[in-house]
């Protein structure tokens, strides 16, 4: 058995060791929030946070998590009660078909927690990992420069 | 030297202007006078050395941050003697120990190219230095004792390029306490900002024989199908050597590759080993986070291995004598320029700690290579995963 602590809960897995989070999650947590895109780690669909920085859950083997902190989309608020950056998402209609957009709301939310007040640039080089095909890049830059804002800070125009 | 108007873009002939960039591509000018994200050519990167921290200068035609008011025998005392404009030494950080064997026509194209960018306004920080090297007049005593003058041999086109423009010992040739590259060690093998720059010599511990092919392929895609991709500086040297002249890159290849024909690879000797179940026996827990984060990609049979991607078996980081470039890569991953393909490696640097780090470098040594346990593995890993993390 190997403990995980998701969102404040910790959680006993009867899993190998070497099983990606993104299965255990999924799985046998009933978090289906994060999703498997590539399961290569090139695409972001299964970003979750570890110990505050992003992951690609899929990736990531449980057997590293032993005592870490792991935070998924789930854990960012309710439906009725969104956390900032899942409000900006939605208020911006930041989603086409939504499957990348998990992975970029926990991505974005590493940056605005440690910075809320990034630079353009910073932002997007920060959301470089993770793609979206149907090609929402602005509306998703424009829903976390609104988060930034609900959370009190501001994306800066970059310097030249 | 007298600061002078500065000449209009026009004034150059369009063809020596696309000399000059091919030149700059070849001496990969912006990997260090770009910053990251930035304007090319306008400075600002920092550089670590054992010295204390230099900062690029922008060398756009800005006329107060810039070169804008460079003559062209300015530009060439600078490139050639390493003395700026108004007559300050500069450091050699600045490789002009190499550029000195850069011929006059070359410098002229240079000159032509980087006088007609659009200019930028961008002043670099002040250098933060060690006593007493903060002050530059020292430097007088080391050209004297280090820059030399003698021009290449040029009937070698691929020796005079290494040894020139392309500044190849700038980071594969240890340098002596002074920072001066040692004579008597030329492409053994080096540090630059905490990569290691692997032996171009008979000391390569590559695994496979890097022939001319190969290293031509290398050096133009940034991937040895049989050995390994770019990373770290070399990751940018060669995006830059892409778009410099193919023939200059093959003669460079085939410079290089005669260097390392007597390696033990090029004779064969080079060995091929995988041995997972004495490493799964030795490092349990690395055997365990390679399952769940590495095999997927590396493992014999993943995707990416079907698409002739190097084995882990015959990386050359693996096989050398330090562990950082292992480290570094699977902290910071592998990232393709935009807008070209090239080689993606996630970074891990997240996912593992110090510790499960090193577990798996740990692991890969034993499995892949039959060479000695890296020593201090935990702290290195610990130390690389601090420096750079996203």
């Amino acid at each position: 058995m190997i403990s995980l602590t998701v969102n404040g809960t910790e959680h006993s897995v009867d899993a190998d060791p070497d099983t990606p989070l993104l299965y255990v999650l999924r799985g046998d947590l009933g978090l289906d929030g994060a999703k498997f895109g590539c399961g290569l780690g090139q695409c972001g669909a299964c970003t979750v946070l570890v110990d505050d920085r992003p992951a690609f859950s899929c990736l990531t083997p449980i057997a590293a998590l032993d005592g870490r902190k792991i935070r998924t989309i789930e854990g960012l608020g309710t439906p009725d009660r969104p956390g900032a950056l899942p409000a900006a998402f939605e208020a911006e209609q930041a989603a086409q078909c939504g499957y990348c957009i998990a992975g970029m709301i926990m991505r974005a939310q590493a940056l605005l927690e440690r910075n809320v007040r990034p630079t353009e640039a910073e932002l997007r080089r920060h959301l470089a990992p993770n793609l979206c095909r149907c090609g929402t890049h602005m509306r998703i830059l424009r829903a976390v420069r609104r988060a930034a804002a609900a959370m009190g800070g501001e994306v800066q125009e970059s310097a030249r | 030297m007298p600061a002078v108007p500065p000449p209009a873009a026009t004034s150059f002939d369009r063809a020596t202007v696309l000399r000059g960039e091919e030149l700059a591509h070849l001496g990969a000018c912006r990997t260090c006078h770009t910053v990251r994200g930035g304007r090319p050519f306008a400075g600002g990167r920092a550089l670590r050395t054992p010295f204390g921290t230099i900062f690029a200068t922008n060398i756009t035609p800005d006329p107060v941050t810039g070169i804008g008011r460079w003559s062209p025998d300015a530009f060439k005392r600078a490139m050639r003697e390493g003395v700026s404009r108004d007559g300050h030494f500069l450091y050699p950080a600045f490789p002009y120990d190499h550029f000195a064997r850069v011929t006059d026509d070359d410098l002229a194209a240079l000159y032509a190219f980087l006088m007609s960018r659009t200019p930028v306004t961008a002043r670099a920080q002040d250098n933060r230095l060690d006593w007493p090297f903060g002050y530059r007049p020292l430097l007088a005593a080391w050209n004297l004792l280090y820059l030399q003058k003698d021009t290449a041999d040029g009937a070698d086109r691929g020796r005079s390029l290494a040894e020139g423009l392309a500044h190849c010992g700038a980071c594969h040739t240890p340098r002596n306490r002074w920072g001066a590259e040692m004579g008597g060690h030329a492409y053994d093998g080096a540090w630059t900002e905490g990569w290691y720059a692997p032996p171009l010599n008979a000391r390569s511990p590559a695994v496979q024989p890097w022939t001319a092919d190969e290293l031509f392929t290398y050096l133009r895609t940034g991937l040895g199908t049989t050995h390994a991709a770019a990373a770290g500086p070399m990751a940018g040297v060669a995006r830059e050597l892409a778009l410099a002249p193919e023939a200059d890159v093959r003669a460079l290849a085939v410079y290089f590759a005669r260097l390392m024909a007597d390696a033990p690879a090029a004779k064969g000797h080079g060995a091929t080993r995988d041995a997972q179940g004495d490493a799964d026996r030795m490092h349990p827990e690395g055997a365990t986070l390679f399952a769940g984060a590495c095999a997927a990609c590396h493992e014999a049979g993943a995707p990416m291995m079907q698409q002739g991607r190097p084995p882990l078996a015959w990386s050359t980081p693996l096989h050398a004598d330090a562990p950082h470039n292992t480290l570094r890569v699977i902290v910071q991953g592998l990232a393709p320029a935009p807008s070209r393909g090239g080689p993606s490696m996630p970074a891990f640097g997240n996912d593992f700690t110090g510790r499960q780090l090193a577990e798996i470098a740990a692991y890969l040594r034993t499995r892949y290579t039959d060479l000695p346990a890296w020593p201090n593995l935990e702290q290195i890993a610990a130390e690389v995963r601090r420096e750079r993390r996203e």
